[in-house]
């Protein structure tokens, strides 16, 4: 941790912006690849950083401890909805782009589809979209509140509810920074099982929403096909270990249960039909002119921006970013297993699908070899009490995520968790403008970001 | 030959009103009702709304409608508006920012409606029991005929469940079905 003396120290720090966080006497700033810096904060404020991705860290500062940004010009709030006690709330003002027949489209918090709650705001001029402003914290739980206070092995089923999607790359994530903190390593096998959970999750994520942006544009046999492959990734996870998300099944020290009978040859089997069918399917994608028409150049984010927010993440990787958390700064076992990570340049919806493809590969290949040289030791060791603070990565399917956590005594003192899609929604608000109003549901679903775990 | 058309039109007097025979109306709108019943009384459109949920409930609800566990067949679907729906499906804590959204989905539904709870977080609040930013399960918002429980509850949990509500508020037996649901 690199403590700063003066603002201009902690104005001035190389590599790109992650997060930014907040005690009650110090403000946090996490840059690539993983370096804290801390200020103290004078009458409960700090300097604002002009990184674009830390508008959303101040706000929510702001709505978590009231610390103020020094010289912020975004001061709405993030997840303080200045709810009443009965749930009204005035509504807030949203600002049209200006012009001339520009109107505003509504949606939300509920929406259309299966997914979570937020509300987005859209300027118009006929079908061209001019502007999108997204209201998000509708899902605030108060997670980190929970946290603190607790041991990490409770602390750790909070973890695995940030975002339900990514349970194991949270659950994860935190793992790695109890593990930080106390100085603990966990057992080779334990490390395996996480990988082969992790990039089950990776899989089962990508079938499902390369399917449903197909759906949207109207291709339902792709959609349904790919449900299929999740479903059957879905049913091998609960035969290997239980759950068919994985909750709860990495804890700190390790994982909370081993590999099923018979566990092995489920996820081998849900392996070979997907990587049987994926060329056909990937051919449709590749293949049908009216499928290409709705996806390339829709929802372009171009690599100056994409480079500005660094997002991580195939959202990143499609538009020439291509860091991956497991290589850089990266963690066990992925060395052992020479990742390669796709990435292109073009960064639209078709491109963004085409990294997803292509990581499907590269997991598939991945738990293979996993599976097959997985080591016989232990699954897991206790963590002992301890204090001491940790910082834990772990890259989710849609990029990495990052926990920081202070333990005293054993118990958790302070928390930190962000996720990725923090600093994918200002890109998807930029995205939605490139394209018009009926493309965005196709937009939306390439980015996915999380709903949840940006409200915490 | 409009002429004498008009001409009639002007001359003859209008047709007495029709009514239909009370007796005929009443057995026909009893057999309809019998039809409907068998045929679609268990056809029920289902709102969905996360109240506070990680996403994790979203995922299986969405996979009930895959091609293996094919929601619609047992006559549920989801439909977007709230207007169109039987169902007030609730995944998630009762967020203190959802509530209001809740509650004017609730409003915008004609009556009757079941309200469900799905997942331990909408059953009471889960794991997320006690923070201030909630104000605990679904039943803190609006009284709930079913609960499903999980974390998240699968997709084979859910449709169970759903099934077991329609049967407790019909009185038709149902057809056996061929399962399709691997557990």
């Amino acid at each position: 941790m690199i403590h700063c003396n003066s603002a201009a120290e902690w104005l001035n720090q190389p590599g790109s912006f992650i997060a930014l966080w907040t005690d009650a006497t110090h403000a946090y700033a996490l840059y690539q690849p993983g370096r804290v810096v801390t200020i103290p904060l004078v009458d409960n404020a700090y300097p604002a950083l002009s990184a674009p991705g830390a508008n959303w860290f101040q706000r929510l500062a702001f709505d978590t401890s009231g610390a103020i940004a020094t010289g912020t010009r975004d001061t709405r709030p993030a997840i303080e909805h200045f709810c009443a006690q009965d749930g009204t709330s005035a509504w807030p003002e949203f600002t049209p782009a200006p012009g001339e027949g520009v109107h505003q489209v509504a949606v939300g918090p509920i929406h259309a589809a299966i997914i979570e709650p937020g509300h987005f705001r859209f300027s118009v001029r006929g079908e061209e979209v001019l502007k999108l402003e997204a209201r998000l914290g509708y899902s605030h739980k108060g997670t980190l509140a929970l946290m603190r206070g607790k041991s990490p092995r409770v602390a750790t089923r909070f973890a695995a509810r940030i975002s339900g999607d990514s349970t194991v790359a949270h659950s994860l994530a935190f793992a790695h920074a109890t593990e930080a903190a106390l100085g603990l390593t966990p057992p080779t096998r334990a490390l395996y099982l996480r990988a082969i959970m992790a990039e089950l999750e990776r899989l089962a994520n990508h079938t499902s929403d390369i399917g449903a942006i197909a759906g949207d544009a109207g291709f339902s046999f792709l959609d349904a096909r790919l449900a299929w492959h999740r479903e059957s990734l879905c049913c091998a996870a609960a035969a290997a270990f239980g759950h068919r998300l994985m909750m709860d099944m990495v804890i700190p020290g390790g994982v909370a249960g081993d590999l099923r009978t018979g566990g092995a040859d489920s996820i081998i089997a849900s392996l070979d039909a997907l990587e049987t069918e994926l060329p056909g399917l990937t051919r449709v994608f590749e293949d049908y002119a009216s499928l290409q028409d709705r996806l390339v150049g829709t929802g372009i984010i171009p690599p100056e921006l994409a480079e500005a927010y660094a997002p991580g993440g195939f959202t990143g990787r499609a538009s020439g970013q291509p860091q991956d958390s497991r290589i850089t700064p990266g963690y066990a076992p992925y060395e052992n297993f020479g990742l390669s990570v796709p990435y292109e340049s073009d960064g639209d919806v078709a491109a963004r699908i085409r990294v997803r493809l292509a990581e499907i590969i590269e997991s598939i290949r991945l738990i293979r070899d996993i599976l097959s040289t997985l080591p016989d030791d232990a699954i897991a060791i206790a963590p002992p009490s301890g204090s001491g603070y940790g910082l834990g990565v772990a890259e989710s399917f849609r990029g990495p995520v990052w926990h920081w956590l202070r333990l005293d005594s054993g118990l958790l003192t302070d928390i930190f968790i962000a996720d990725p899609s923090t600093l994918q929604w200002p890109l998807l608000e930029h995205a939605a403008t490139t394209g018009i109003l009926a493309d965005f549901p196709l937009i939306n679903k390439s980015v996915n970001a999380s709903y949840s775990g940006v409200d915490l | 030959m409009v002429w004498k058309t008009l001409a009639r039109h002007f001359i003859s007097r209008p047709a007495a009103p029709r009514a239909a025979d009370p007796a005929i109306t009443a057995a026909l709108r009893e057999r309809l009702t019998t039809a409907a019943t068998a045929k679609l009384g268990r056809s029920l459109a289902i709102r969905h709304v996360p109240a506070g949920s990680c996403n994790g409930c979203e995922l299986e609800l969405r996979a009930t409608q895959n091609m293996i566990y094919d929601l619609t067949q047992y006559g549920l679907s989801f439909t977007p508006s709230p207007r169109h729906a039987d169902i007030l499906l609730i995944t998630g804590v009762a967020a203190r920012n959802m509530l209001e959204a809740v509650r004017q989905a609730r409003a915008a539904m004609p009556d009757p409606v079941f309200v469900i709870a799905v997942g331990d977080c909408a059953v009471d609040g889960g794991v997320f029991k006690g923070s201030p930013e909630i104000t605990g399960g679904a039943d803190s918002i609006l009284p709930v005929d079913l609960i499903i429980s999980g974390c998240p509850p699968t997709p084979g949990q859910i449709i169970e469940g759903l099934i077991a509500l329609l049967e407790a508020h019909t009185e038709i037996k149902t057809k056996k079905r061929p399962s399709r649901i691997r557990e």
